[in-house]
């Protein structure tokens, strides 16, 4: 589904992604994990198409389409969808609009009609409930105000409503209590399917106790130095991340 | 011989004056005050941009032109072709005028325990010559085009809410130029006086209905006597060549209540002079306004509170998205006596700049001689949130739509204190339409 190769990308002069490779299946969960400002949350954004970010080198694609030219919102239509690690308020629209436009917007570009009202309020129920999001935080303006787990919530609700073929989470588990937690967790895990994938982006192996990943992959520097299985996620919780610079320097 | 110079605008205005004087009834209780106001327009003309109040404004342009002053009377329209400047889903009162002269036929006035209806009658008929004496002029100041206003003051709408009547339904000021004139310049006069807790609703709008160029300039004077709620809205989305200058005037006494919305859309050029009064203690004054300008249109915002009695607060919110070359200005003065204690005075103006060309001049003025007031002023100009674009988008919403949705939100409180439900749903259509998109929702 998503095939990256030697990606590089940086602001400017400067290259924060040298040489990515990655490859992520249908019905994969993927982690990436590293150390702070090792290039995850870049990682995440040249995916999703923040213009801010240049790719220098190296192949970005999705369904064996490249994607380095598309705009944001092509990507979103074509299937990905970003979970922010700080989710942008916006005042004066409320969450309800803020989905409901996203949505049809998403349905325009694929040449069907807006969904009728009955079936988005239908659909936002039933996606708010999965959520535990209560009704009157629906009305309230896009993020402002909202606490952190609010914030987090309130994205994954997006995805949920979206149903996206590949969703990034980026550090979706920070500032969520162990219950917010679990039901993030499982808003994303009711998401799940055969031809759907996830890349998980976090510091802690703790979210990875509720979306069991099938891969975790270690960044640092801009490059993925070391992969392997869930088990990984442990030994870098017990061990940190100084025995992978180490093997990485060696 | 050289061929003679065409007649200044301001020489134009002077000699017509004489042939007005001379068609009017000597004996009209103005009369008086218009000789006054013409010689104090003699005196300072036109105002220059060497004048601080109109340092970013220019009217040059205005004044090139030659305008009829007295149009032809003869104007008519069908209701159905000006149908969509009213309010139209609702019942209002309707105070309407063709090229400065009423339309009996698109209007509906009232005289049942209340006076909405002309000013001509009002300055004409014995019975109202009390409430003119009592108000008219009284709060204008004598400024060159307040002055030039009082000089040729003949026709407008008159208003007076007696105490403690609630007007059940909103009442609508029209002014149209039918461009049956190839330039006209009108002077439409105002007079608003509400009784002692008396409610009023009022929208204004000036609305040309072809390309022709318009020159309007206006003066309104509202005085709200004691607990008097006056709600007004001020519609300006006028064609490209229609310019109004718009001079507002508002006492206010004590606990009384007033609120201006100006939606300024569209127009050539649009000076609003909105200036308060707060004569008796806990008056509340809230001034908001929307600007929204493309090409090169021009929307000057010279605001005044004047604190005169104690516990009063005012409310400034003006939002301001300028495109292309357009250009706005906002200067909001407060003025706080020193008897004005405990004031509560704030002052909030945001501006976005979408294009390089355009421009904003902003200048907040505080002139505070009380020592125990609360004032406060913000002003912000600034171009749309890129990382608000970015999510948005990353959402599937598409750049146009994104930028569309960040200019609703960013101007969207200024709505919410909008009490008519079908203006707000009818502002909220003029924006989208004037951003160019529909978003499906209203917000």
């Amino acid at each position: 589904m998503l095939h990256i190769k030697d990606l590089h990308a940086g602001v400017e002069d400067k290259d924060i992604l040298r040489g990515i490779n990655l490859d992520v299946k249908p019905g994969e969960i993927h982690a990436i994990m590293g150390p702070n400002g090792s290039g995850k949350s870049t990682l995440a954004s040249v995916i999703a198409g923040k213009e801010e970010f240049e790719i220098s080198k190296g192949d970005l694609m999705l369904d064996g389409n490249d994607i380095t030219e598309l705009d944001p919102e092509e990507r979103a239509h074509n299937g990905i969808f970003l979970s922010f690690q700080y989710p942008v308020e916006i005042p004066g629209v409320s969450v309800t609009n803020f989905i409901k436009t996203a949505i049809n917007e998403t349905r325009k570009a694929k040449g069907l009609e807006d969904m009728p009202a009955s079936q988005m309020l239908k659909l936002i129920k039933e996606k708010a409930d999965l959520l535990d999001i209560d009704r009157k935080f629906l009305s309230r303006s896009l993020n402002e105000g909202f606490s952190g787990g609010e914030k987090k919530r309130n994205e994954i609700f997006q995805m949920a409503m979206l149903e996206p073929k590949l969703a990034i989470l980026d550090e979706t588990d920070s500032g969520l209590d162990i219950d917010a937690l679990k039901i993030v967790a499982n808003g994303v895990n009711k998401l799940k399917s055969k031809d759907k994938a996830v890349i998980v982006i976090t510091h802690y192996q703790r979210l990875l106790d509720y979306i069991v990943p099938d891969f975790v992959h270690v960044l640092m520097k801009g490059k993925i130095v070391k992969s392997g299985t869930k088990e990984l996620a442990y030994e870098l919780e017990a061990k940190g991340y100084d025995w992978i610079k180490e093997e990485v320097n060696a | 011989m050289p061929k003679k110079l065409a007649m200044s605008l301001k020489d134009k205005l002077l000699s017509s004056y004489i042939a007005f004087e001379d068609y009017l009834e000597d004996d009209s209780p103005i009369h008086d005050l218009r000789n006054d106001a013409i010689k104090i327009f003699e005196d300072q003309g036109f105002p220059t941009r060497k004048e601080e109040a109109w340092k970013y404004t220019s009217l040059n342009s205005l004044v090139k032109q030659d305008y009829s002053i007295f149009p032809k009377q003869d104007s008519a329209i069908e209701f159905k072709n000006v149908k969509r400047y009213f309010l139209h889903d609702i019942d209002t009162y309707k105070i309407v005028f063709l090229d400065g002269v009423y339309s009996s036929f698109l209007s509906e006035t009232t005289h049942d325990k209340m006076d909405i209806c002309l000013l001509s009658a009002a300055l004409n008929k014995g019975k109202y010559e009390p409430v003119v004496e009592a108000y008219f002029n009284k709060i204008a100041p004598k400024d060159s085009l307040t002055s030039l206003n009082t000089a040729f003051a003949k026709e407008g709408a008159y208003i007076h809410i007696p105490n403690h009547k609630e007007v059940e339904k909103p009442i609508e000021i029209i002014y149209f130029a039918t461009g049956n004139e190839a330039a006209v310049m009108m002077q439409p006069r105002n007079l608003i006086v509400v009784g002692e807790n008396a409610h009023v609703q009022i929208i204004e709008r000036h609305q040309s209905l072809s390309d022709n160029a318009v020159f309007t300039n206006s003066v309104t004077e509202i005085f709200a006597e004691k607990r008097a709620v006056v709600d007004y809205y001020k519609i300006q989305n006028d064609t490209a060549s229609a310019s109004l200058i718009d001079n507002t005037y508002i006492s206010q006494e004590r606990d009384s209540n007033c609120k201006v919305h100006t939606f300024s859309f569209g127009g050539n050029l649009i000076r609003n002079n909105l200036n308060y009064y707060q004569k008796g203690e806990h008056c509340d004054s809230t001034l908001k306004g929307i600007t929204i300008l493309e090409n090169k249109q021009h929307v000057d915002h010279n605001t005044l509170v004047h604190h005169i009695a104690p516990n009063c607060e005012s409310h400034q919110d003006y939002k301001g998205i300028f495109a292309d070359a357009s250009t706005g200005v906002f200067n909001g003065k407060i003025i706080v006596e020193r008897e004005a204690q405990k004031t509560n005075a704030f002052q909030q103006n945001n501006n976005i700049l979408i294009d390089d060309k355009a421009t904003i001049n902003a200048k907040p003025q505080l002139e505070i001689f009380a020592d125990d007031v609360k004032c406060s002023h913000g002003c912000t100009i600034g171009q749309l949130d890129e990382d608000a674009l970015f999510y948005m988008r990353s959402r599937g919403i598409a750049k146009k739509e994104a930028r569309a949705l960040l200019m609703y939100a960013f101007a969207n409180n200024v709505l919410e204190s909008v009490k008519i439900p079908e203006l707000k749903i009818r502002i909220n259509k003029l924006i989208a339409n004037k951003i160019g998109v529909n978003l499906g929702f209203d917000l």
